[in-house]
């Protein structure tokens, strides 16, 4: 509660992002929300009472459409960042832990994956393995391997030199008991903030590859795919394309500010640690 | 005589908002040409004080009283006015010289930019001005060096550069806020000569502030000792060391450990000094004061400081009187029963590779330890002295197999252990065990006292079998900690209390052998009796062997059976304590010993001090033939050309590495 007030954008992001997760997750099984169900009667109609956000061009409701798109970007971001993840940290890991050749190749590797723009990698992939959400997922995820191996590589060369790890060699822990036990438990909070910050990398990009049409095949929602119909009517229904496109943006703009507030938060933290590790005598 | 005093500070109070008084109520006066020692342990409130002397507090500070500068209130100065004082009348020497001197400007221009900036010195005339400047803290070629970078001048340069930059000028207060600290011995006794010279020179009034008592009874003229944000004692140098009226001044000189002489055992003053946030009420020092403990006075009231009529004070009820009882004798020859060899180091060297940066080729090596022979016998402690950058911790290390060896050889109960591979070091492991210096790093900050102790068990399967939590819970009791201490997070811990728990973790499994790096380095005066108690009677109810790495030389008078002093790499002498301590004939002992400052002031001029010439040079670059040659006052031609050999010294148990060796001063024949 201290926290929330010390950090009001923070808090209000957390609050939208519960908003949204609770919509996409609960809303569906209590309220009566097809997003596929077509009313050719009430085609691209503006905000009414019987459709919060007006009809598309098939008359399905935006908002249903809107609600059932959060499930598959929220789905899509939390798979691909499970995967940087399971890939990305163990990578790093090891490079920092061990250094020496091991280093040089792994992060050479990554150095390679880092160079391909994320989004033509991505649309490279899928043209190959074909558009499904797991495509999309697999090659959002692939492009977040690199920022966890060197944030993870980063943490873990500043640790190693530190006394507590040589005192777990001096005890006679293993290399795999210094690495996962003593030197990744005290890693985790920037990596942490990288789960945040790449879970909004990953929303933007899955709604940028359903944007260029190559996301996740109709008529399932998604969000870039609505802003992509939504723009060809924007003349009739401004509202088409701009409520996805603002509920996009606020998803995106909740997530960016509490990783940043994360952030500064666990530094504050891990400096006042290291103040006492300088303490003088 | 308050009126002719160059700094006048009454009644000073510093509060920070959540931090506590750090400063409770403060009195000094500091006349011109005078030396004022004021000291304290971490926390003590001793350079808060000086922060608020030259005005450079944080804002946020509280600060009551007042503070009189020539004809000027500190207190009630505007910044402007704070400015120009800080120019023309007031040095700063801080403690560290890394981060005091701007690494991208050369040093010229650094020694001389405040008395430009203040327009006491024409910018045409700096360059040749700040020549003068470091001409005068003896920094040889001034001219050439003032083009340099602070990256280019070893760490006691630096210092002379500071002094020289917080002395230049007609400046009429200096305050040096332990300005040795972070040097080796050597270099300390050439940057307190520098000052005492530039002292005489300018004539300034001095603020020594220090944690070093033979720093202060070397330097000092008058004293004032601080405890918990107040002096609790002032008074000439010579009282408050054979004098001293006030417990905790008494305490801290017995819980010293002394160069010139061996207590049995160290008198710590128990507990620890209180946070300023959580003051004690009545006297301060009352909860460790053996006299104040159980007075209902001293619980209520603390007492205000009050002259004795000799220029003296004390802030206690109950003064002590009387002198300070004499130091024993030392008992030569007091030979420990042997063991037998539990360690055997033979030509150890560890050289590190300097790789060139594009190709990564070898290029040279630092010869961090170049051929370094010890034995260790069990249950007793060798001391392994030298000065920074010697290769004491690296050999330490080498020998823990925590670095790997270039050639020689490590044998621990006869094994050979060089360059085990780490699974195999395991079985060794559980029989060495190793203590490092810094307890704020050492110590995994996630995770309990209690399971840091255990950890060391829970890597070798151990836990269950040797008792789990109650054998645990036995090991805090051994080190001196409450059991109930076990679930608090290492961060919850004080310095010496965190050194208890490394030591703990050490002690889990029940090892043979403990090397210790500098266990006691990084911790205040009377914390460091409490610990070096604490090792000594381990070590009778253990029966543990002790390898003791440290750079002061008293506390490995105190507790070592046998002293090996390093330098560069190599052992250069070798003895039982005693007979190295009384007569050694290394000319680098001799020379180390004699410049360590002891704590009587009557010992100031005893001997002609032998100051070294430089700094340890780099052991990427060894000098030729014997390595101290270039620094030694008896080095001839056969020094730079010959390796002296590592050899018996004829007539006493020492092992030299020496041309020359021989007595300090030659008995004439």
């Amino acid at each position: 509660m201290r926290l929330a007030l010390k950090h009001p954008g923070a808090a209000l992001g957390i609050a939208f992002l519960a908003v949204v997760l609770l919509a996409s997750f609960v809303a569906p099984l209590i309220l009566p929300l097809d997003p596929l169900a077509q009313d050719f009667t009430a085609t691209l109609d503006p905000p009414s009472a019987a459709h919060w956000f007006g009809t598309d061009e098939l008359g399905r409701d935006i908002l249903a459409r809107v609600i059932a798109g959060a499930r598959t970007s929220l789905t899509t971001a939390a798979g691909a960042v499970l995967i940087a993840g399971c890939i990305g940290v163990p990578i790093g890991l090891v490079a920092g832990f061990f250094g020496g050749w091991r280093d040089a190749v792994l992060m050479r590797l990554v150095d390679v994956l880092l160079a391909l723009p994320g989004i033509l990698f991505a649309m490279a992939l899928i043209a190959v393995i074909g558009r499904s959400q797991m495509a999309a997922l697999v090659a959002v995820g692939i492009t977040g391997i690199p920022g966890f191996a060197r944030i993870t590589r980063a943490q873990v060369l500043a640790l190693r030199r530190l006394d507590f790890v040589l005192a777990v060699e001096a005890m006679g822990g293993s290399a795999s008991y210094s690495m996962f036990r003593t030197v990744l438990p005290n890693a985790w909070s920037p990596i942490l903030v990288q789960v945040v910050i790449l879970t909004s990398v990953a929303i933007l990009l899955e709604a940028a590859l359903a944007f260029l049409g190559v996301g996740i095949p109709p008529p399932a929602p998604s969000w870039g795919d609505m802003l992509r119909t939504g723009k060809q009517y924007l003349y009739e229904a401004p509202t088409y394309a701009v409520l996805p496109g603002l509920v996009l943006t606020l998803t995106i703009l909740s997530l960016d500010t509490i990783g940043r507030t994360l952030a500064r938060v666990l530094e504050d933290r891990q400096g006042a640690h290291l103040a006492t590790l300088d303490e003088p005598a | 005589m308050p009126d002719d005093a160059v700094l006048s500070v009454r009644g000073l109070e510093v509060a920070f908002p959540g931090g506590g008084q750090a400063v409770r109520g403060v009195d000094f006066d500091v006349h011109a040409g005078e030396v004022l020692g004021i000291v304290g342990e971490s926390g003590s409130g001793k350079s808060v004080t000086a922060l608020a002397i030259t005005g450079l507090l944080d804002p946020s500070a509280r600060v009551r009283g007042s503070i009189r500068l020539g004809g000027l209130e500190v207190t009630a100065a505007d910044r402007e006015t704070l400015r120009r004082m800080r120019g023309r009348d007031v040095g700063t020497i801080f403690q560290d010289p890394t981060t005091t001197l701007n690494p991208v400007l050369p040093i010229g221009r650094q020694v001389i930019e405040g008395q430009v900036a203040h327009g006491l010195v024409a910018a045409g005339a700096a360059s040749a001005k700040a020549a003068a400047l470091l001409q005068e803290v003896d920094i040889p070629d001034p001219v050439a060096r003032a083009g340099q970078y602070p990256h280019q001048f070893s760490g006691g340069m630096r210092q002379r550069v500071v002094i020289a930059m917080a002395m230049a000028g007609q400046k009429r207060l200096i305050i040096a806020d332990e300005p040795t600290t972070a040097l080796d011995v050597t270099v300390q006794a050439q940057v307190l000569a520098v000052l005492a010279e530039r002292r005489r020179q300018t004539g300034a009034a001095v603020i020594l502030i220090t944690h070093d008592l033979g720093v202060v009874a070397e330097v000092a003229d008058r004293v004032a000792v601080m405890y918990a944000g107040r002096i609790v004692e002032s008074g000439p140098v010579e009282a408050i060391f054979h004098r001293p009226r006030h417990p905790y001044t008494a305490g801290l000189l017995r819980s010293l450990p002394r160069l010139d002489t061996v207590a049995a055992r160290l008198l710590p003053i128990e507990g620890q000094p209180p946070e300023a946030a959580r003051l004690p009420t009545g006297c301060t020092f009352r909860p460790r004061c053996a006299i104040g403990r159980d007075q209902t006075l001293c619980a209520t009231t603390d007492p205000a400081l009050r002259e004795d009529g000799q220029a003296s004070a004390a802030a206690c009820h109950f003064p002590l009187t009387g002198l300070l009882p004499p130091l024993p004798r030392p008992d030569a020859g007091a030979a420990t029963t042997k063991g037998e060899d539990l360690l055997v180091v033979e030509d150890l060297r560890v050289h590190f590779a300097i790789r060139s940066r594009l190709l990564r080729r070898t290029i040279g090596w630092v010869r961090a330890v170049d051929g370094v022979n010890l034995t260790i016998r069990a249950g007793e402690t060798l001391g392994l002295v030298g000065e920074s950058g010697c290769g004491k911790t690296t050999t330490g290390r080498a020998i823990m197999g925590l670095l790997a060896v270039r050639s020689g050889c490590v044998r621990f109960g006869g094994e050979d252990i060089t360059n085990m591979r780490r699974a195999e070091l395991r079985r060794i492991r559980r029989q060495m065990q190793y203590v490092f210096q810094d307890p704020f790093a050492s110590l995994n900050p996630i995770r309990t006292a209690g399971e840091i102790v255990a950890e060391p068990l829970r890597i070798h399967g151990l836990y269950e079998e040797i008792g789990g939590a109650a054998y645990v819970a036995g090991l805090f009791e051994r080190v001196g900690l409450s059991p109930d201490m076990m679930r608090r997070m290492p961060r919850q811990f004080s310095g010496g209390q965190k050194q208890r728990i490394g030591i703990a973790r050490a002690l889990a499994l029940q090892p043979k052998l403990l090397i210790l790096d500098e266990p006691v380095a990084a911790l205040d005066v009377s914390i460091q009796a409490q610990i070096v108690n604490l090792l000594q009677d381990l070590q009778q109810q253990l029966g543990l062997a002790y390898l003791f790495i440290a750079h002061d030389l008293s506390v490995v008078r105190h507790i070592c059976d046998r002293v090996a002093v390093m330098y560069l790499g190599r052992i250069v002498e070798q003895s039982n304590r005693d007979v190295l301590y009384e007569n050694p004939v290394h000319p680098y002992t001799q020379s180390l010993l004699s410049a360590v400052p002891l704590p009587d002031p009557d010992l100031r001029d005893r001997t002609r001090r032998i100051v070294l010439r430089g700094e340890i040079p780099s052991p990427a670059r060894l000098p030729s033939g014997c390595t101290f040659h270039p620094r030694c006052f008896r080095a001839d031609a056969i020094c730079a050309a010959e390796v002296p050999e590592f050899t018996c010294y004829p007539g006493l148990p020492t092992l030299c590495a020496c041309h020359h060796a021989g007595p300090t001063r030659p008995e004439p024949a």
